[in-house]
């Protein structure tokens, strides 16, 4: 009766995962030693760290003037670099999808987008604080182009998808290119560019309360120079009302997809409350 | 060995799904729960278990209130109270082997069931078992890739591992075809007598209510209208269970 | 008999849609134009833009690849170990954070929101200021940009983790604990092996974009790349510049294949 012998390890031993693991961590062990990363350092840093909190609180909102200017000068780098880059990323989107264009448009146009992508917006803020000099004009120039990178992938992506069997519908009814386009396709990539453009939106917001560290506008630089000047409370202040504007910003972002995703009108939006209407959209995050 | 008395239940105020059910079950047999679609017979069987909380009404289980008892008491009691799924509610990317087991963590510490440290004797029974359900070999086959049959089996399995006192079945044979559901009836039926645990079934298909069950408890208007032996299921006290307005009151 | 003649009438969108789909245009346009006039940018600097645009290029070309050897390849590959580090410290950081604003793990609303707002703070938070932050605590160097890198990804791995957790099937769960399976077993059974290949996409994809935020860093202090970058810019020297950038575009491009293979191993079942 008893076969145990036969019988099979109820738990087999995945020599490659535990291969996997012990690779790991002698890959951590080596990567801190290379960093310089010792204890004493943490520990020493730790205690800095208190007295660095203490200065941090309370937050100073005394100078809210020049916080307010700031944000509102990030909030305008975020809005014309959004309105730029989108507007930008249509045709070349649709110059880059592989399906709707030939051969010698779309790989110039991908390119394009590889190059608009692979670069930090920070650094292509850079480079434009160094062509145009310093200011908004910058900041909205690079974050267009990184806005570009983005929104036309995903868009171009997001034509490559559709089903051409709608096309050749329209089409077969004798529909005129422009009607071909705009009835079909468009109306199947419609929610998924809302998506992209209020998440684009958003992501430019983030980066441009940054883009100001390196000179391109915004509060980004009246952060960074209350920090050099060691106005820890004042820096406290900028933090939070960063952190409020981007939660802003992401509540207004899921109304405007609620009102063009899911349809809904401004008594539902306020009915179903801060709750996420609608279920998830497409995971679209590229740096969120 | 469970005592039900003066359960009701009611989602939204003023609507009973249960009203003051009263219901013995004996430590034997096969006790099957018909009735028509919304008349609580799946709230009642997971009252036992308190998978929904009673409004009120007391359910006795091994000399304990199951519903006075605190989460934690509930949990220890929950082990000798296996329960049989619909939808199987199998973890799919878990193998057979752990989702066996996976009936016996109420007894094996957390730490230990992470690192799969199951006690030499569950192993063994799990073994034993698989071969009783007609699993043999399908250890280390992760339960995603299972035929809906299987996976009940693995299901019961699951439920007979803790050993339990009593065995709970939620409509078990639903989500499967005709043949496999008799196979599946009598594989529970055939295991519960065998080891001498009494079963619960709530179930809609009448003809395998009949066939399986010692006795028969009939619902309509969160009531019991009917109890009694398969045999006493005439066709008129099935047309009071489920058909006709009475139930709308 | 009126509302029949009512409900005769096709429309594409109910007269409240409508009214919100306008004032969102009408929102938008009235944000663009009120920036428009209200920016502060000198218009012949517009004008001039692509003019200096162009003149920055040629300027960088050639790119100085001697400088390589020395001065960018160690730095480069600070960078990664910047990345890689950070990702595997905000996993585990992030894990008990999603758990907790979860709200089918965590029902206790106060801690959901404080759960969230732990997330929503790190992700707000850019890593250059996280970074500007922890250099001013532990001084300059690669352990403040590590730490950067890991604080602004919790932020992004907790609330999918989160997520994630939310859209778990309750079955198997309900299943778990009519067994009488402790809370922690529920975890590691039941919750656990359904979240597994979500959290080690999530984790690929938040390495791939952190391999990019680690490159910056530097510019702030925080080690790797970036310093290599300051020092060039503030020199002026484009040449070298050019070939950091180059780098940094080799290294970006990299990591996306190492992304695009492992997932596609994941993606074959066990």
């Amino acid at each position: 009766m008893n076969t145990a012998a036969a019988r099979p390890d109820p738990f087999p031993v995945d020599g490659w995962k535990r291969a996997g693991w012990l690779l790991l961590a002698v890959y951590v062990v080596y990567a801190a030693a290379q960093m310089d990363v010792s204890w004493d350092r943490v520990v020493s840093g730790l205690h800095n760290a208190r007295h660095f909190f203490e200065r941090l609180f309370p937050p100073n909102f005394s100078r809210w003037d020049l916080l307010v200017k700031g944000l509102g000068e990030s909030l305008q780098i975020a809005v014309l670099a959004s309105a730029l880059g989108i507007a930008l990323s249509l045709p070349i989107g649709l110059a880059a999808s592989r399906n709707l264009v030939p051969a010698w448009m779309s790989w110039p146009a991908r390119l394009l987008i590889v190059a608009a992508r692979s670069f930090h917006p920070v650094i292509v803020a850079i480079l434009f604080v160094k062509a145009v000099g310093f200011g908004a004009l910058a900041g909205i120039l690079a974050l267009a182009l990184a806005s570009i990178g983005f929104t036309a992938k995903l868009f171009a992506e997001a034509i490559e998808e559709i089903s051409l069997k709608q096309v050749e519908a329209v089409r077969a009814t004798g529909a005129p290119f422009g009607s071909v386009i705009g009835i079909g396709v468009l109306p199947q990539v419609f929610a998924r560019f809302i998506g992209f453009a209020t998440y684009q939106l958003d992501s430019n917001l983030r980066n441009s309360t940054m883009v100001g560290i390196v000179g391109a506008g915004g509060i980004g630089g009246t952060l960074f120079a209350a920090f050099q000047r060691f106005d820890y409370d004042f820096v406290c202040a900028i933090l939070i009302s960063i952190i409020a504007l981007i939660m802003l910003g992401e509540l207004l972002a899921t109304g405007v997809r609620a009102i063009f995703i899911d349809g809904a009108s401004i008594g539902d939006l306020f009915r179903r409350g801060p709750r996420a209407p609608g279920g998830r959209h497409e995971r679209l995050l590229e740096d969120d | 060995m469970l005592s039900i008395k003066r359960l009701s239940k009611a989602y939204v105020a003023g609507k009973p799904v249960l009203i003051d059910i009263d219901l013995e079950i004996a430590s034997r047999g096969i006790t099957a729960i018909i009735g028509a679609s919304g008349t609580g017979k799946s709230t009642l069987i997971r009252c036992i278990n308190r998978l929904v909380e009673p409004t009120s009404g007391a359910i006795e289980f091994e000399g304990r209130d199951l519903v006075k008892l605190s989460r934690a008491s509930l949990r220890q009691a929950r082990r000798h109270i296996g329960m049989v799924f619909q939808e199987y509610n199998l973890v799919e990317r878990l193998t057979v082997m752990e989702n066996l087991l996976s009936g016996r963590l109420g007894y094996v510490s957390a730490w230990r069931a992470w690192r799969r440290k199951f006690p030499p004797a569950d192993i063994a029974r799990a073994f034993e078992l698989l071969d009783v359900v007609g699993l043999a070999g399908f250890a280390n086959q992760r339960a995603d890739s299972l035929s809906g049959g299987q996976r009940q089996r693995v299901g019961i399995a699951r439920a007979v591992m803790q050993q339990p006192s009593l065995l709970l079945a939620d409509e078990p044979t639903s989500s499967l075809d005709p043949k496999t559901s008799v196979e599946v009836m009598q594989l529970l039926t055939d295991i519960a007598r065998e080891r001498g645990i009494p079963v619960v079934i709530n179930m809609h298909d009448v003809e395998l209510a009949k066939r399986f069950s010692d006795r028969i408890v009939g619902m309509a208007g969160g009531k019991v209208v009917f109890d009694g032996p398969p045999g006493e299921l005439t066709d008129s006290m099935l047309k009071s269970i489920y058909g006709g307005e009475d139930w709308l009151h | 008999m009126a509302e029949l003649a009512h409900d005769r009438i096709w429309r594409r969108f109910t007269p409240a849609q409508k009214l919100a789909r306008f004032a969102v245009y009408l929102v938008i346009v009235a944000a663009i134009v009120a920036s428009i006039r209200t920016v502060e940018v000198i218009p012949e600097f517009l004008a001039d833009a692509p003019e200096q645009v162009v003149d920055l290029l040629t300027r960088m070309w050639p790119p100085d690849t001697a400088y390589y050897p020395k001065g960018v390849h160690a730095a480069l590959i600070e960078t990664i170990h910047i990345a890689s580090l950070g990702t595997l410290l905000s996993l585990l950081l992030a894990l008990p954070v999603g758990l907790f604003a979860a709200h089918n793990i965590c029902p206790y609303l106060p801690l959901n929101l404080a759960a969230k707002l732990i997330l929503v703070s790190s992700r707000s938070v850019n890593s250059l200021v996280w970074a500007l932050l922890f250099v001013g605590v532990f001084g300059p160097g690669a352990l403040a940009g590590t730490l950067a890198i890991a604080f602004r990804s919790i932020g992004f791995v907790g609330k999918l983790v989160a997520e994630a957790l939310e859209d778990s099937q309750p079955g198997p769960i309900e299943a778990l604990s009519a067994a009488g399976a402790p809370g922690a077993s529920l975890l590691s059974f039941g919750y656990w092996p359904q979240i597994k290949p979500a959290f080690w996409s999530i984790a690929l994809f938040r390495w791939d974009i952190n391999v990019r935020e680690s490159a910056v860093l530097g510019l702030v202090g925080a080690g790797g790349i970036g310093m290599a970058l300051d020092s060039a810019l503030n020199l002026f020297q484009w040449n070298r510049v050019a070939v950091i950038l180059l780098a940094i575009f080799a290294v970006v491009i990299a990591a996306e294949i190492v992304v695009t293979v492992a997932r596609k191993r994941m993606i074959q079942p066990q």
